[in-house]
């Protein structure tokens, strides 16, 4: 009798204690709108693989943080020599790889020797243009060598593209990357999912918070949006449909997450081409949209206008947008007095993303319409667009979101190597001076100038900041509001209890 | 004749249906409550009012002006892409149907190769080629209505060449294309006005699927498909606007069958005496 008792108390407290036990979850599912294609991000330039890899399985010497600052990775520690020239960092020590095998500095001269010089097998060369060379000292120390002094290699090294990978198993690293990061790949099913589970050989097992982390692909907005409301899904950190948002926004269930993004969102007016290398024409175009307007009708209000090309959040940005503000009046005016009283007909060129490219394209050619400018939209995919306006110069007015971040100096690349086709030797003089400046104040004051001619200049016809949209599951915690790079480290996230 | 077609329910209800649209057509080229491109006439997602009487879009365009305004794209796709495929499907078909032989064979079995490809993959295919837009999307329904109407006016022809009087003609010394305007065509009339509905209902649903995958009409110019494709990623917002387009979709494909299923009824030839001569 007293057996049963006991028993039937025992299974009471059980079930008293399974809604405790259930709330303690120690798993999470991570949506993203785009696989893949490999694993190994330091030989392509595809966001998704930074996004699933970063931080998550690979580490770097350096490690960006959400806030883009630049904080000890690998290496514990960094000494710069006075000319800016000879970097020597120092490793942490005691650390594996996935696979058991020791972390030391002859995989830093491996890893770093592959993606510099010009055997680089780097998708983005251009990040690590700087280093000439890399030295083993010792065993826990290793010495980077600058042909010119580079203010970004730290940070670009905390990309993704400048991780730290296994020699011995570079081979199989695009299906099974081994890296120090705190998670591992356990199964991968293309087109669906990729199951990350705990990496037995990282160096703080109790800093790990989930025992396997889920990728899964999901591309439709609406599809995406049903499976977070299902629950299916518990973070979705990168959302490029604001509309989705709309049903998030008033759930207590979950949280919407709004940060910046290092994406200027410019309309290019084709310099090459008349009229548009009439600066009175550029003029009033830029009169003629309604920035806030465009960024409330296309990004569903999300998103910040801007007037030149760089990052409201970046402590050096100027804000031009009352240089040629909203008048479509004056733009009627200057457009009579460029010769263009009745307007005249273009084509405007879309790539593929929804919001701000698809619907932001709609808005634009509304806005132009009622200043005489018929823009005909030509809505057409990457591979086109890419062959088209960014390589052939081939088009009129363009749209597209420009996501490196620090990027200004692409209006120095001149027509001859970039789509913009434009060409002010004082701004090419302002861009030199920054490569050669490592003083910081007079940096942001080189940065300030730039932003003012190109501003004045209308390089670009300048629209907003894009923004950095998510949803999370509100009992998740930890996860990065900013994208300073293309990364989903969720290595901070946790569960409430 | 008059009195069977108004005793046919289903005619009569194809009627009124492809009445209707016709209609919004009509008004909407004279006036429409709001210019149907026009942003922000409206608040975003405005719900049905006097103001706008089926609510506003994303973009607080009235979704009324762009619903009967579409009609008109609607038909325009219709009517040319039907015509395309009268104009030269049908004087092929009968023409194969009159000389036979090698002509007959080469047409058949471009006919059959046309339609080894389901119809919407090869508008798809056309347009991407071509590249998107309203022009472009019409032109792929209309070559593949060529098909279509070659293979039905050279089977309606070839049971006309098989009676008395073409061959009575012939031997009269009428010439093949005098006999085949005189004699055939108003023969074959029937079958093709009916296949004629048929395609035209199809040709409405090729072009909002065109638009739908981003391949018809472009913006700004409103077409039913593009309407449901904007929606439908609004739908948490506001799911009444995916289903104004989709109902007048619905209404026009099923009035333009309705229609020509009546017509058949109507039309039978064998109710009917053949003209001759």
């Amino acid at each position: 009798m007293g057996t049963v008792r006991n028993a039937l108390l025992a299974s009471a407290v059980t079930l008293a204690l399974a809604p405790a036990l259930a709330q303690a979850k120690t798993d999470l599912i991570v949506g993203m709108n785009l696989e893949p294609p490999t694993l190994d991000p330091t030989t392509t330039a595809a966001a998704a693989v930074d996004e699933v890899t970063y931080a998550n399985i690979f580490e770097g010497l350096t490690r960006i943080n959400e806030n883009g600052e630049i904080l000890p990775g690998l290496a514990e520690s960094w000494d710069v020599s006075d000319d800016g020239l000879t970097i020597t960092f120092n490793l942490r020590q005691g650390i594996e790889f996935a696979d058991g095998s020791p972390f030391n500095a002859d995989d830093v001269v491996f890893s770093i020797g592959r993606i510099i010089g010009p055997d680089s097998v780097s998708g983005k060369p251009q990040l690590f243009s700087s280093i000439a060379d890399v030295q083993k000292i010792d065993d826990n120390t290793v010495e980077i060598t600058l042909s010119e002094s580079d203010g970004l290699v730290l940070f670009n090294l905390g990309q993704g593209d400048g991780v730290i990978v296994n020699e011995a198993t570079i081979d199989e690293i695009g299906t099974n990357p081994i890296g120090t990061g705190p998670y591992m790949v356990d199964e991968r099913v293309e087109g669906d999912h990729i199951t990350l589970v705990r990496n037995p050989n990282y160096r703080d097992p109790d800093a790990v918070h989930f025992d396997t982390v889920e990728f899964r692909f999901i591309t439709d907005s609406a599809a995406m949006t049903a499976a977070m409301l299902a629950g299916d899904v518990d973070v979705f950190p990168n959302i490029g449909a604001p509309e989705a948002l709309a049903a998030f926004e008033n759930d207590d269930r979950f949280e919407v997450i709004v940060g910046t993004t290092e994406g200027e969102t410019v309309m290019a007016a084709n310099w090459r081409r008349e009229p548009f290398n009439d600066p009175l024409v550029r003029q009033a175009i830029m009169h003629a949209i309604d920035r806030q307007g465009l960024v409330d009708a296309a990004m569903f209000g999300y998103g910040t206008p801007i007037g030149t090309h760089f990052a409201p959040h970046n402590p050096a940005y100027v804000d031009l947008t009352g240089l040629y503000p909203y008048d479509p009046d004056r733009a009627r005016e200057l457009l009579a007095e460029a010769g263009y009283p009745d307007g005249f007909s273009t084509t405007f060129v879309l790539p593929p993303p929804a919001a701000y490219a698809r619907r932001g394209g709609e808005v634009i050619q509304a806005y132009l319409a009622e200043v005489g400018i018929d823009a005909e939209l030509v809505p057409v995919e990457w591979a086109q667009w890419l062959e088209g306006p960014f390589r052939g110069y081939d088009y009129d007015l363009t749209i597209v979101s420009h996501t490196e971040p620090l990027d200004i100096g692409i209006y120095a690349l001149g027509p001859d190597d970039y789509y913009f086709g434009y060409d002010n030797a004082s701004f090419n003089a302002v861009i030199d001076e920054l490569r050669g400046e490592a003083d910081p104040s007079a940096r942001a004051a080189d940065y300030e100038e730039a932003q003012q001619i190109i501003a004045e200049d209308l390089a670009s016809i300048f629209l907003f900041q894009l923004p950095q949209l998510g949803v999370r599951n509100a009992n998740v915690q930890g996860v990065w509001a900013n994208r300073p790079i293309q990364a989903n480290d969720i290595t901070g996230a946790y569960w409430q209890e | 004749m008059l009195r069977r077609a108004l005793q046919h329910r289903s005619f009569l209800l194809g009627v009124i249906l492809v009445g209707l649209m016709v209609a919004a057509a009509l008004i909407s080229l004279a006036w429409t409550p709001y210019a149907p491109e026009r942003m922000r006439v409206g608040p975003p997602f405005a719900g049905p009012s006097w103001a706008h009487w089926l609510g506003t879009d994303s973009f607080g365009r009235d979704t009324f002006s762009r619903i009967i305004v579409g009609a008109q794209n609607s038909i325009m796709v219709g009517v040319v892409a039907v015509g395309i495929g009268l104009v030269i499907g049908v004087p092929l078909g009968v023409a194969a149907a009159a000389y036979r032989g090698w002509w007959d064979e080469v047409l058949g079995r471009m006919v059959d190769l046309t339609f080894a490809f389901p119809a919407i993959l090869t508008a798809v295919m056309i347009t991407a080629l071509m590249g998107p837009g309203a022009v472009n999307s019409i032109l792929a329904i209309g070559i593949f209505n060529v098909a279509v109407f070659a293979r039905v006016s050279r089977g309606a022809a070839l049971q006309v060449y098989g009676r008395e009087f073409p061959r009575a003609a012939l031997a009269l010394g009428r010439g093949r294309s005098d006999i085949a305007i005189r004699h055939i065509l108003p023969n074959i009339a029937s079958a093709l006005i009916v296949q004629a509905t048929i395609q035209f209902a199809i040709a409405i649903l090729a072009e909002a699927a065109l638009s739908y995958l981003g391949f018809g009409t472009q913006p700004p110019h409103p077409s039913w498909g593009k309407m449901l494709l904007d929606a439908q990623s609004m739908m948490w917002i506001d799911w009444t606007q995916a289903i104004y387009p989709g109902v007048a979709i619905a209404l026009a494909v099923l009035g333009l069958n309705l229609l020509g299923d009546g017509l058949r009824d109507l039309l039978d030839p064998r109710l009917r005496v053949f003209r001759v001569g």
